[in-house]
């Protein structure tokens, strides 16, 4: 398993691509913002918790198609499903190379990128906590929906019209997190309920993630 | 180590297309598949494979022996000829050794791009894969395209010096001779009638 | 005899074909005097005016809109565990009308909501839940569309059905979290208490529920012969080419 995990990292890093573009496209939309609602500071204050969260979702969602395509046209995924390795533990790497490749440099980013939307100082390590805790699952339901499109010619758009809404808890507790955060209430409920989330789903989804894959590879 | 074959049949797409293959190999021996294009060579090995469920039947060999492979070979283009390789060995569980590269002529290339490689050289890297993953069971389709002659004939003395030499089993599919002494088995009398029960689209007919 | 003899496509076939106009009749009757009754023969809410009357097509379309996905897990089910072409189809086959059940409630919501809370829409967590469950009938369709081998679809569209159930009920609870909202509690079964709905309304209304729900059991009904004739169709086809 780490043998598969560090020869994706590997692939992503030589590809360029993977680390580049879904960080240069979060902050083309952090940037967008203030262009479309002003640049009145309390305006941006208040709205820079959820910004920043579907922002960092949306950039997440840029590369998810690429987590099995790529290994199911060169006829890799067939050969790692008949390797010894079980094909859920094959998801399970696939969805954490894609959050060390996205996840966490969207998380790491994204403090800087709240200085752009003048979120307050005190939401920052809410900030970096949340999506730290909230955007594995973003990987993970993102590797269910790849799996469900794998074999299909135009499966991005697709991918993203069954993903998108599945991100909803993820992003709602997420972005309460934060706000909370902001605002100097307790954001610890809400920080527990995103890390239930993203539990919850790694430790079912890999089982869907995995099903669905065999019936594609069939 | 053998692999017993018995009754077998096996759908594409839903619809059977071969039915009552049996056969039995035992350790050491190999099993070159003809018939015409279409007549479910490939569907016939990605059964035995494991890859898709049988119709009906049985396969039978060691668990944990079995490999596939097609002329989709799972190369990464940007990896090294090594790093491919090894990849592959770790997944398995097994170290990459230089005898794997030699036997593929690759030595001379082990740290070049597979991306900058030519398609014959690919190939030869492709197959390399079943030298390393010390698998016994051999499930091959169609291993010697795009391979020039000698290249051919590097593969044929892997599989019978190397894999069959060593107890391993094999079952081709490939149009050429690649100089087994191997018996061959046409798949045209095993296809399946074209009302043949056991598709699964069956209960609205 | 098994009751999943009656899954099988030709039997399934049989018996349905006398059931659908009994079916059509039932509900139309239904709803037709449930809607005349529940608009011309009871009073005007004394707070709500006669937009109450709204009540009648809007709480039986939410009720079928949730339901008709909780159908569709069950006989997701069925397919995955049993592998009954059937059931997987009728799951097929109640996903537009789920869908349009979803829109109709959003729509009678709206129209009612302008001139009771002020505002076509509100994100309210019982309207949020009922936009995410559109978007979920929405995913379930496309994938359906989008892949042209039935098993393969029937697989893979059973799998997003029970994983998109699991985050639908999640996203309810995440939106009460999120969102106390503005939305009346359910309107039906609180039967005692203060808010729920007075006697004058609540027969028409039982009868425009079981209109609906006759109507939503017909159409799928249909839609499933319609599905069960395509893969005959296609079936015979897939033959009469390798033949």
């Amino acid at each position: 398993m780490i043998a598969l995990l560090i020869r994706d990292l590997r692939l992503a890093i030589r590809a360029g691509g993977g680390f580049g573009l879904g960080l240069a496209f979060f902050l083309i939309v952090i940037v967008l913002v203030p262009f479309g609602v002003g640049p009145e500071r309390a305006v941006l204050t208040r709205i820079a918790p959820g910004m920043l969260w579907v922002a960092a979702l949306l950039a997440a969602l840029l590369s998810l198609d690429r987590i099995f395509a790529l290994d199911h046209e060169d006829g890799s995924l067939a050969l790692l499903a008949t390797a010894p390795l079980p094909l859920e533990g094959v998801v399970l790497v696939k969805a954490a190379a894609h959050w060390l490749t996205t996840g966490l440099p969207l998380t790491l980013a994204a403090p800087v990128l709240g200085i752009l939307l003048n979120l307050s100082p005190e939401a920052t390590p809410w900030l970096l906590a949340s999506l730290g805790l909230g955007t594995p699952a973003l990987s993970m339901i993102g590797a269910f929906g790849a799996a469900l499109t794998v074999g299909l010619r135009r499966g991005g758009l697709l991918l993203s019209l069954l993903v998108l809404p599945l991100y909803v808890p993820t992003l709602i507790f997420g972005a309460e997190a934060v706000r909370r955060g902001a605002e100097g209430l307790t954001a610890l409920p809400s920080l527990a309920l995103v890390g239930g989330v993203t539990a919850g789903c790694f430790a079912l989804l890999p089982f869907a993630a995995a099903a669905a894959l065999r019936v594609n590879l069939r | 180590m053998h692999l017993a074959v018995t009754d077998l049949a096996c759908a594409r797409g839903g619809l059977p297309v071969l039915t009552g293959v049996s056969f039995r190999l035992e350790a050491g021996q190999a099993l070159i598949l003809r018939g015409p294009n279409g007549v479910g060579k490939t569907t016939l090995l990605r059964t035995l494979a494991g890859l898709q469920p049988a119709m009906a039947g049985e396969v039978d060999f060691p668990a944990d022996e079995g490999a596939y492979a097609s002329h989709a070979d799972g190369v990464k283009l940007t990896l090294s000829v090594t790093e491919n390789l090894a990849f592959w060995a770790a997944v398995h569980g097994r170290q990459l050794d230089d005898a794997a590269l030699a036997a593929f002529d690759l030595t001379g290339l082990r740290d070049r791009m597979a991306g900058t490689l030519s398609a014959g050289q690919k190939r030869r890297l492709g197959l390399a894969r079943l030298a390393v993953i010390g698998r016994k069971v051999l499930f091959l389709d169609e291993p010697t395209v795009s391979l020039d002659r000698a290249a051919v004939g590097l593969f044929a003395d892997f599989l019978r010096d190397q894999h069959l030499a060593q107890g391993g089993i094999a079952v081709i599919a490939t149009h050429i001779d690649l100089g087994l002494e191997a018996p061959e088995l046409d798949l045209t009398p095993y296809r399946a009638a074209p009302d043949a029960a056991g598709g699964s689209d069956e209960a609205f007919l | 005899m098994s009751i999943w003899e009656y899954a099988n496509p030709k039997k399934f076939m049989g018996w349905t074909r006398p059931v659908l106009p009994w079916l059509w009749a039932l509900a139309v009757a239904c709803i037709v005097t449930a809607l005349v009754w529940g608009f011309f023969f009871t009073p005007d809410d004394y707070k709500q005016g006669s937009t109450v009357k709204i009540i009648y097509i809007h709480v039986p379309s939410a009720m079928i809109a949730i339901n008709a996905w909780f159908m569709m897990l069950i006989t997701s089910l069925v397919w995955i565990v049993r592998r009954h072409h059937v059931s997987v189809l009728a799951a097929k086959a109640a996903a537009p009308v789920g869908a349009a059940m979803t829109v109709i409630a959003l729509f009678t919501g709206a129209v009612w909501g302008e001139p009771m809370w002020g505002t076509w829409w509100a994100w309210d967590p019982r309207l949020t839940s009922f936009l995410v469950l559109f978007l979920f009938y929405l995913g379930y369709m496309a994938l359906w569309a989008a892949i042209e081998d039935a098993d393969t679809a029937a697989d893979l569209t059973s799998v997003l059905c029970l994983v998109g159930s699991v985050f639908a009920v999640l996203s309810r609870y995440a939106a009460i979290f999120w969102n106390q909202g503005l939305h009346q509690g359910s309107s039906v079964f609180r039967a005692g208490r203060p808010d729920s709905v007075a006697e004058v309304f609540y027969l028409p209304l039982m009868l425009s529920i079981a209109g609906f729900i006759l109507l939503f059991l017909a159409l799928v009904l249909m839609r499933t012969r319609t599905e069960i004739r395509l893969r005959r169709a296609s079936a015979l086809e897939a033959r009469m080419r390798s033949a």
